[in-house]
């Protein structure tokens, strides 16, 4: 970096800033970043569990190791967990860290706002899981189908939970989604124009868009199947003239855009990881801009492809068959790309680069499968069988998962200072290559062959025996891999750091500051001329960087720490969160004029909190 | 490190394909696959998938391919120079845009025939035959023909049978692989599907649609018989039929001569007596319709019709074959059978009692 004024300046005792209460009242990006992660992987490891229960009771017929009711809480909570709150926070977690290093920014644009949304997001996963201790975790599905899901096939309080549990933890991805669109917009370094970004701040621009034109629409339909449920209202029965249909075209409207909020975090990612461990800048920087934003737009287009089996007649079968086949172009040209950015490189084989080239050739068995279902005549064989669930697992876990876990080795040195090491790496890295694959590919042969999704067993006869039981040593593998890691992480931590600021040769700002940076981030923001400012400098030193010392940091203005976000959120809980009691406690709504009361009040003081 | 580089890349051409052999070729086995079609329409949509699955093989290998290729021949060294800073192509960018469409617009034209194909009834279809699904099991009537049955679908082969279909409570989807494809059911509406069973047999089915606890056991059987045997199925199910005549039979109350046959007759209207008597008393026909009681004209009721279940070959939604003994056990208690079933006994019914009743129920062929 750049020889800073801020170097010369006194050095200034700020107390270190440590014990739980600092936590609590963090609203630097990047401690709520490493909250976000922490808590999503303890979610995303509870979701994994999930599975694995469910992969056991599977890996015989007529197994009785779960009941039917159990089963079915287990696919739906680990559906539910696994998007809401173990991919899309474990997103937010690379959001919040490093949205704002690589665009140059102090922080994002709304730091307590940003505090708001892990603690309501933390207290929405809280809640829904909190179902399971009494014995009422929801079990209608996470796409949770009208009518199944209405009062008289779903009377206990599962589905409640489901429902005002989603509710809650939508509040969270709009105010984060509002925060990070401000914060890209707003907060980018000098000379850092729109097509000078770093692709993983385009690819969380166009998911921050799609999470607020998408989450509406299932607030929206989790309102209506609220008040079908505590007030008397027919939006999705028959009987009252309402419709079933309706429910999975709102659903799908969000739900189909969900994907891709899932999976353009991680194409951004990818993005990043392999230019830099090829050495040469991405590949067709323009196209993959357009191409992210073309699939973003079509996916507002294709929801109807999940419905082909309900009999929408041949015209609209036929629009969203094209569109669905459409959006494969775009995709493609990612692909592509990715592989021009690989060819003729120098390609440092380091544990991230395996992880984001396993991410490349599995996400391409997801989208070919993908290809697959957009013809709805083919589908109506395929649609609800377990080929689905190979599909949508190529694409969430082989595509979403692996590139998030590329981010995690690729950044764990920035966040941490320490650097993971290799050989666990690569040894996580095969063990979850393979028990991916063992597990997630034969459910292929499995669907085509009769085996139909979400059952808590199947009879003998089928013949589904052999790859059912492949199937599930292959999930303990891959269960194990997550051991290897956590093992890496644990040991990791423990030793002294001793990651330099640019351990990979970085292409992007954050590898110019020390690792981990500073609670300001940049003591002066460098130059932007191009997506590649870290190697426009090390071009023009004509060889490696200096180590960027530590500055003081006197002058720089940080928003203090509050407690106010955290205290809001409780309201919005409290608010929330007592519909759950309509029918179970008289007077209830006490609790819910409490919890108003908490959300006004905490708003109120937040207001006029001096924000410095 | 030529040669075994040669060799992986002979690997990875031939893995796909040997697995397509696999997938596509072995299906013999397993009875519910939708890779041995066995009716006109599965045949249809069989055609139209392994046309985009040799389109994706194609690209899975050349895709992949040269990804492997780019990992083998691009390794580098940390201390390498700096590779050429190449930032795109605009010729080849416009290459795998084009491509790609030319390959879906040659999947989406036999898609959008097929489509317009199969979303509505077939023409001419000859039989007629209703779906109604049910927590957790399935009725199927003919209305021309005066027949409502449960579980078990039979159909003349070689003749298209036109499925209207709908359920009596929540979202269950019909599905018979070897025959058709699946189409969900929706409440207050009707959805259609047809097949025409080009060989003969007994091919099974399932709900696709979750549909609450038992979504699992949600089974049915279709049964494929010559022109013949359909007739005289169904001339059989027209006794005592809901359908016909409100369900009433003339109970014949002549006695034969011969004396053993006198005797066999005696007996079974002894068997019909209690059994009826016990059905009257313990609110069976709350549920279930059955000829010689009440119900016997009543249709769209919460459990199967009863009246001929001695002919079918399972019970409980294909879940236990129909043997004495699995009725008892089933009789005995329903809800350890399976979990959550909306079956209930107004008590725990005494071994006489459930002796009573499988001898009456497994009369009624």
């Amino acid at each position: 970096m750049a020889a800073s004024v801020l170097d010369h300046a006194p050095a200034a005792h700020a107390p270190a800033k440590t014990g739980v209460w600092s936590w609590i009242t963090t609203v630097d990006h990047k401690r709520i970043g490493i909250l976000y992660g922490a808590t999503a992987f303890v979610f995303f490891l509870l979701g994994g569990l999930e599975a694995l229960i469910m992969r056991v009771q599977l890996m015989k017929p007529d197994n009785t190791l779960v009941s039917a009711e159990t089963f079915n809480s287990l696919f739906t909570m680990h559906g539910t967990t696994m998007i809401f709150l173990g991919v899309m926070p474990l997103s937010a977690m690379f959001f919040n860290y490093f949205i704002p290093l690589q665009i140059g920014a102090r922080d994002v644009a709304f730091p307590r706002l940003n505090a708001f949304s892990y603690w309501v997001f933390l207290l929405g996963g809280l809640f829904i899981n909190a179902s399971f201790l009494i014995n009422a975790a929801p079990n209608a599905g996470w796409f949770g189908y009208a009518n199944l899901t209405e009062n008289t096939y779903s009377p206990g309080l599962n589905t409640d939970f489901w429902v005002l549990g989603l509710q809650i933890l939508g509040i969270a991805s709009m105010a984060a989604a509002i925060n990070f669109f401000v914060t890209i917009v707003n907060l980018r370094a000098p000379g850092m124009k729109m097509l000078r970004m770093p692709m993983f701040v385009w690819m969380s621009f166009i998911t921050q868009t799609l999470l607020l034109l998408a989450f509406p629409v299932i607030t929206v339909a989790l309102v209506f199947l609220m008040m079908d449920r505590h007030f008397g209202t027919h939006f999705f029965i028959p009987a009252g003239g309402g419709d079933p249909v309706l429910w999975q075209h709102l659903f799908w409207i969000f739900g189909h855009p969900e994907v891709y909020i899932l999976i353009l975090p991680s194409f951004g990612i990818v993005s990043e990881v392999l230019p830099v461990f090829s050495r040469k800048p991405l590949f067709g920087y323009t196209a993959m801009v357009f191409s992210g934003a073309f699939i973003a737009f079509l996916g507002f287009g294709v929801w109807s492809h999940h419905m082909f089996s309900t009999g929408m007649g041949p015209f609209a079968d036929s629009f969203f068959a094209l569109s669905t086949m459409l959006i494969a172009v775009p995709t493609g040209v990612k692909i592509f790309n990715w592989l021009g950015t690989l060819w003729g490189g120098s390609l440092q084989l380091r544990t991230p680069l395996y992880f984001a080239i396993g991410m490349v050739a599995q996400f391409i068995v997801g989208g070919l499968s993908g290809v697959m279902h957009a013809v709805p005549p083919a589908d109506l064989q395929q649609t609800d069988t377990y080929f689905v669930v190979a599909h949508f697992h190529y694409v969430l876990f082989g595509g979403a998962i692996f590139g998030l876990t590329a981010g995690a080795y690729y950044w764990f040195p920035k966040m941490s200072g320490r650097m993971l090491n290799e050989t666990l790496g690569k040894l996580h890295f095969w063990m979850m290559f393979l028990g991916f694959n063992i597990t997630f590919f034969p459910m292929h042969f499995l669907g085509l062959n009769g085996m139909p999704r979400r059952v808590y067993t199947y009879p003998a006869g089928l013949n589904s025996e052999f790859w059912n039981r492949v199937e599930t040593y292959g999930a303990l593998l891959l269960g194990a891999s997550f051991l290897v890691f956590l093992w890496n992480l644990w040991a990791t931590l423990r030793k002294p750091a001793n990651a330099p600021a640019d351990p990979w040769r970085g292409a992007t700002l954050e590898w110019l500051i020390p690792s981990p940076p500073q609670e300001f981030n940049f003591g002066e923001v460098p130059p932007v001329n191009s997506s590649t400012p870290a190697w426009d400098l090390r071009r023009a030193r004509g060889g490696p960087l200096p180590e960027p010392g530590h500055v003081s940091g006197a002058g720089i203005h940080l928003p203090r720490p509050s407690y106010w976000p955290a205290v809001t959120a409780i309201g919005v809980l409290g608010v929330i969160g007592s519909i759950l009691l309509t029918h179970a406690v008289p007077h209830s709504y006490a609790i819910t004029l409490t919890g108003t009361a908490i959300l006004f009040y905490g708003v109120y003081r937040w207001a006029f909190e001096p924000a410095f | 490190m030529e040669t075994s580089y040669g060799r992986l890349r002979r690997l990875a051409r031939l893995a796909p394909a040997v697995g397509l052999l696999l997938l596509l070729g072995c299906a013999e086995n397993y009875p519910q696959t939708t890779l041995n079609p066995r009716g006109d329409f599965a045949r249809m949509v069989d055609h139209l998938f392994r046309t985009t699955v040799w389109w994706a093989a194609v690209v899975f290998v050349l895709v992949e391919g040269a990804l492997v290729i780019a990992i083998f021949k691009f390794r580098g060294r940390q201390n390498d120079p700096e590779p050429r800073q190449t930032h795109g192509n605009t010729t080849l960018e416009i290459v795998w845009t084009i491509i790609p469409s030319l390959i879906l617009v040659a999947i989406a034209i036999p898609t959008v025939e097929t489509i317009f194909k199969t979303s509505d009834y077939a023409r001419g279809g000859v039989v007629e035959s209703g779906v109604v699904g049910h927590l957790w099991w399935w009725e199927f009537r003919y209305p021309k023909l005066g027949v409502v049955t449960a579980n078990e679908m039979h159909v003349p082969v070689g003749r298209t049978v036109n499925l209207r279909m709908t359920t009596g409570d929540v979202l269950h989807s019909f599905w018979v692989p070897q025959f058709a494809a699946k189409r969900d059911v929706f409440p207050g509406k009707h959805n259609p599907l047809w097949f025409k069973a080009e060989v003969t047999g007994t091919f099974p089915g399932q709900c696709a649609e979750f549909c609450g606890e038992q979504h699992a056991r949600m089974g049915f059987n279709v049964i494929s018989e010559t022109p013949e045997q359909f007739a005289a199925w169904a001339a059989g199910q027209r006794i005592g039929s809901p359908m016909v005549n409100g369900g009433r039979v003339e109970a014949d109350t002549t006695l034969p001569a011969d004396p053993a046959a006198r005797a066999a007759k005696l007996a079974a209207d002894s068997v019909e007596k209690a059994g009826q008597a016990l059905f009257l008393a313990g609110g069976c026909i709350g549920c279930h319709a059955m000829a010689g009681t009440p119900t016997a004209g009543v249709t769209l009721m919460k459990g199967p019709n009863l009246t001929h279940i001695a002919g079918r070959s399972t019970r409980v939604a294909g879940m236990l074959v129909n043997t004495p003994e699995n009725i008892r056990k089933w009789l005995s208690n329903p809800d350890s059978v399976k979990k959550g079933t909306l079956m209930v006994l107004p008590r725990r019914l005494t071994d006489p009692e459930i002796a009573t009743l499988v001898a009456y129920l497994r009369s009624h062929r």
